[in-house]
């Protein structure tokens, strides 16, 4: 009954290559982010948290109408590319990789902001006190007492760049193998009624949904209960 | 596996969460739950290493941009022509003939367009788009379709029944097939009537799937979808072709596909008879020809 077709797992494979890439992505860009906006509150930080959280308020087709502006082969990303030799970025793999990025940079950086505000800088200077290097601070200090931080960031970007759907359809078409993830082959299959291929893939896709909450969940009371 | 790679594998093969902390977790955390492997999940982890580093550029590859009114007809076409080529990889993505044109003009990699009008490769071809003449292929025509009624005793002047809830049509702006059912229902003197119940599908296929579903009580879709088997079995009505301006159906090479053999192999196969047969089969008139 649960057979999935070849262009199924093509989206499958698809959409997992960019959830991972997003996520591992996410949390290289995330981590100094939110270490810098927990820090201190000034005009500038307040302004950096507005644009991180712009994508939480916006229409998908907000972004993925300026996206296909900027990084198609008009645009200012876009011409650049193509000077030194590079494809532009619309309609590419590449392409939905910077929506995706963009679109779920909130759900990456504010549970890291939220972990490394809750933390407070007291552990980190006794550690720099001790002699800790900066990167010794973060790997042994930072690190293991966030981690229900970084479980619920990688968590909630992956799962919300699963869900993806506009930036996606806008930027990046349907491409088969290259921008059609698993949200598109759904509305994909449901133009050409192919029920069925619809029903198998949204069951998935709820199922693999309820559990990314499920540990969300899990962890973020984990995490309280460890703060009391 | 040279070192980074092995690194990236190694990375990949943990569970998500683990990717950024290399400290070591005490309790073993839900989600492994997820990827304890079924078969399912291992066939998934495989195919995601594999594809981690793979290449996303093809040789041998095709890529068609389709109007949605192709949707049935054109996946026949495909596997015919894959028969006799089986080493090319063939891939369509279907939307209406107005979006794939946008797509086209903003850098989409597609190789060969076949729209529903003959007007979008035009514009195309004017803006430098393409690499051919637009070449037509078919003429399309509109029909009334339900579920719920039977079409085949309608005509659009009972489009203003008290048993008419709602209209689907695509989009006017970008899918012919919208236009074209906004020409009739204008020549049938009740577009300002209908107003109210229309519903806007983004491409024919999605109105004939709305018609489909019962959501919309008619469809005025192409009479290539209300051909395939699945809504073959309700009846149509067919508006006449005097109704509306001609559904002059056109494809044309694009410029990124100048070189491309497998393009101008494709569209030489649109002329042979196998080719025709299916169009013919879905109520496509060859191209040229007046239908009434």
């Amino acid at each position: 009954m649960f057979e999935l077709g070849p262009q199924d797992w093509q989206a499958i494979t698809v959409t997992l290559r960019l959830c991972l890439y997003t996520t591992v992505i996410l949390l290289f860009i995330a981590t100094p982010l939110a270490w810098w906006l927990s820090s201190g509150r000034s005009p500038g930080r307040v302004a950096l948290q507005a644009v991180v959280a712009l994508p939480l308020v916006l229409p998908p087709t907000v972004l993925g109408f300026y996206l296909l502006i900027v990084l198609g082969p008009r645009g200012p990303v876009g011409e650049a590319l193509e000077a030194i030799g590079l494809n532009h970025l619309a309609f590419s793999f590449g392409g939905i990789l910077v929506g995706s990025v963009l679109y779920s940079l909130p759900f990456a950086v504010q549970p890291l902001h939220q972990a490394f505000s809750n933390l407070g800088r007291r552990p980190v200077e006794v550690a720099s006190s001790l002699g800790a290097g900066a990167l010794d601070r973060f790997f042994t200090v930072t690190l293991p007492l966030t981690r229900g931080g970084f479980v619920v960031a990688a968590t909630l970007t992956f799962a919300h760049t699963l869900g993806e759907f506009g930036v996606i359809l806008m930027l990046g078409g349907s491409i088969p193998g290259e921008t059609r993830v698993l949200s598109v082959l759904i509305y994909d299959h449901t133009e050409a009624m192919n029920y069925d291929g619809a029903h198998r893939l949204s069951l998935l896709l709820l199922l693999f949904s309820f559990f990314t909450l499920f540990i969300v969940y899990t962890f973020s009371r984990r995490a309280e209960i460890a703060r009391i | 596996m040279t070192g980074r790679r092995a690194r990236i594998a190694e990375l990949a093969n943990q569970p998500i969460y683990c990717l950024a902390c290399p400290g070591n977790y005490q309790n073993p955390p839900v989600p492994v739950m997820i990827y304890r492997p079924t078969a399912v999940s291992a066939r998934l982890l495989a195919i995601l290493l594999l594809s981690v580093f793979a290449c996303t550029a093809r040789a041998n590859s095709l890529t068609i941009a389709a109007a949605s009114d192709l949707r049935f007809a054109l996946e026949e076409i495909v596997t015919a022509w894959r028969e006799q080529n089986p080493d090319q990889d063939v891939r369509v993505v279907y939307g209406s003939s107005g979006k794939m044109s946008t797509q086209i003009s903003n850098g989409a990699p597609y190789d060969l367009f076949f729209s529903a009008d003959i007007s979008y490769p035009q514009q195309l071809q004017a803006q430098g788009f393409t690499a051919t003449d637009p070449v037509p292929y078919a003429t399309g025509r509109i029909v009334l379709w339900s579920s719920i009624l039977d079409a085949s005793a309608l005509t659009l002047a009972d489009l203003t029944g008290s048993d008419i809830e709602h209209i689907a049509i695509a989009q006017p702006a970008h899918a012919p097939y919208g236009l074209r059912a906004q020409e009739a229902l204008q020549a049938a003197g009740i577009w300002e009537q209908v107003q109210s119940r229309l519903v806007f599908a983004e491409n024919i296929a999605q109105a004939a799937q709305m018609a489909e579903s019962g959501a919309a009580t008619v469809g005025i879709i192409a009479l290539s979808l209300a051909e395939f088997p699945r809504l073959a079995q309700h009846p149509y009505h067919l508006i006449p072709a005097s109704k509306h301006q001609p559904l002059r159906q056109a494809y044309v090479v694009t410029r990124r596909a100048d070189n491309n053999a497998a393009a101008l192999s494709f569209a030489r196969f649109m002329t042979t008879d196998i080719a025709r047969a299916v169009m013919a089969r879905y109520g496509f008139a060859p191209p040229g020809e007046p239908t009434l």
